[in-house]
């Protein structure tokens, strides 16, 4: 079943997020795929993550097709203009990649190449409403059709955690009216502030309309729980979080991660309105079953031969 | 200035009057009249334009990218934003409401809530803004404004999804920030038979 039909038919979807390798082979992305595909419905590809080149996320969601998992194809709107970014999807499109998750992207100054011309000659909004015109009218922004025109399912991206709070939701809405049919969101560590954030989503009756997995990492040492704290824009890790995760020996840290992680899951599934739970484990993605084991979200997985 | 990088810029003009000069400066025939005349003069049109760049650098770190989103933005202007973002701000936004790239600095977007939201304009952040045109830059947004010219920058289209904003761009919003003659705020501008549906 695809994403888009598991979402549709209403029964709890899991995403996971994998980075393609620094390096002109896709077979990482292959033994990932292969590794995750009895466990996840689909697959991230991250585009140049972090603002740091990598494989370019349309190989590696192809590797990931071809490996048996289907992809999410993040496109950013760092990198490309407009001319690009429509012509991405049509090559998308025509391979088999289904699934775009757009989002703005970091700004090159947290890369490897903090001396780049950020583009962003559109937003995110922009973009999906982009793709999404090109997919129902059939025609690029400059009016000129499209034979065939792309056939794809929309994502974004949502920080609930990031201020002004009040507006989060309305963001959402935003993005929901421009083309979304799901969102994936920043790592949730507070499930109490996500909550919250749900009932202002569920007040907008966004929650009928696009389908919500909130994002949950899984943290594997503590130089990655102080990255995350300190470094990454964005991502919140309330105290208590900090405090569990650093009062056990550092060489349990990635076990009780995988555990916080599992428990989240759990406490996540019970948030009226939530989809799914897309997996932020970029570097940690043999963690995967462990965790969805451990929250009991295995069921459903069976036409992979679970 | 354009050739400068985009950095948040604090508005140095207060949000009240703000909204005031608004309403006195929206287009009218006489100030299209006037706008037309100022566009004809080929010693007039670099003075206005200059004036304006100046005024609008000092007031709001504008950049002159010739198509204003000031009248939505509770006068915050988004071209600083780093990303140029012209719908809300990204998630990269600091807990104290940090810009991710100028921690030192407010988000623009932040400070677009906060100053829009005060004068009851919360609602026109949910208004969509369209792809600028990017031949635009150095032009003079007054004059394009006045002439009608930028009345496809954004559309209340999309908000109207989001449940209680049905009515995004009020009545009181729209008419400052389109022509003077679309007074009612259904008005789909028509760049938007190109840019998607319903």
């Amino acid at each position: 079943m695809s994403l888009r039909d598991r979402l549709r038919a209403g029964s709890f979807a899991v995403t996971a997020e994998i980075s393609p390798p620094r390096g002109a082979s896709t077979d990482p992305v292959a033994a990932l795929a292969t590794l995750l595909r009895d466990w996840v419905d689909a697959v991230n590809v991250t585009d140049n993550q972090g603002s740091n080149v990598r494989l370019a996320s349309w190989a590696g969601s192809l590797a990931a097709l071809q490996a048996g998992l289907e992809p999410v194809m993040q496109m950013t709107c760092r990198d490309r203009n407009r001319i690009a970014l429509q012509s991405d999807l049509l090559g998308a499109s025509a391979l088999g990649i289904r699934n775009i998750l757009v989002m703005t992207g970091d700004h090159p100054k947290f890369g490897d190449h903090p001396e780049a011309k950020p583009v962003f000659d559109l937003d995110s909004v922009q973009l999906l409403w982009t793709l999404r015109h090109m997919r129902d009218q059939g025609a690029v922004l400059s009016g000129r059709a499209l034979k065939p025109p792309p056939d794809c399912f929309l994502g974004a991206v949502e920080n609930p955690a990031a201020p002004p709070a009040e507006f989060r939701a309305e963001r959402l809405g935003k993005k929901v009216a421009a083309g979304a049919q799901f969102v994936q969101t920043q790592f949730v560590f507070d499930v109490a502030a996500f909550a919250q954030w749900m009932t202002q989503v569920r007040d907008l009756g966004l929650h009928e309309k696009c389908s919500i997995l909130p994002g949950v990492g899984a943290v594997r040492s503590r130089n990655a729980l102080d990255y995350m704290r300190d470094k990454v824009p964005g991502v919140f890790v309330p105290d208590d979080v900090y405090r569990r995760l650093r009062s056990v020996p550092a060489d349990q840290t990635a076990a009780e991660g995988a555990r916080l992680a599992a428990e989240t899951i759990q406490q996540l599934r019970d948030v009226d309105g939530v989809a799914g739970v897309h997996l932020l484990v970029a570097g940690n993605e043999h963690a995967v079953p462990g965790i969805l084991d451990e929250a009991g979200v295995t069921a459903g997985r069976a036409e992979y031969g679970r | 200035m354009t050739a400068g990088p985009p950095i948040p810029a604090h508005p140095r003009l207060g949000t009240r009057l703000a909204y005031r000069l608004q309403r006195v400066l929206r287009p009218r025939p006489g100030l299209r009249w006037l706008s037309a005349r100022i566009e004809a003069s080929g010693l007039v049109r670099p003075l206005f334009t200059t004036t304006e760049r100046l005024t609008k650098d000092t007031l709001f770190g504008c950049r002159m990218c010739g198509q204003c989103a000031l009248p939505v933005t509770g006068y915050v202007c988004p071209m600083g934003c780093p990303k140029e973002l012209r719908n809300g701000p990204c998630g990269g936004v600091g807990a104290d409401g940090g810009c991710e790239v100028y921690p030192e600095r407010r988000c623009v977007w932040v400070e677009a809530f906060e100053r829009a939201a005060s004068q009851g304009r919360a609602a026109d952040l949910q208004l969509l803004h369209l792809p600028i045109d990017h031949r635009r830059w150095g032009q003079s947004s007054w004059l394009n404004y006045w002439q009608g010219r930028d009345e496809d920058l954004w559309t209340g289209e999309a908000g109207g999804t989001g449940g209680t904003g049905g009515t995004v761009g009020t009545g009181e919003t729209v008419g400052t920030g389109e022509t003077g003659d679309t007074g009612d705020d259904r008005h789909v501008p028509h760049r938007q038979h190109v840019l998607g549906g319903p």
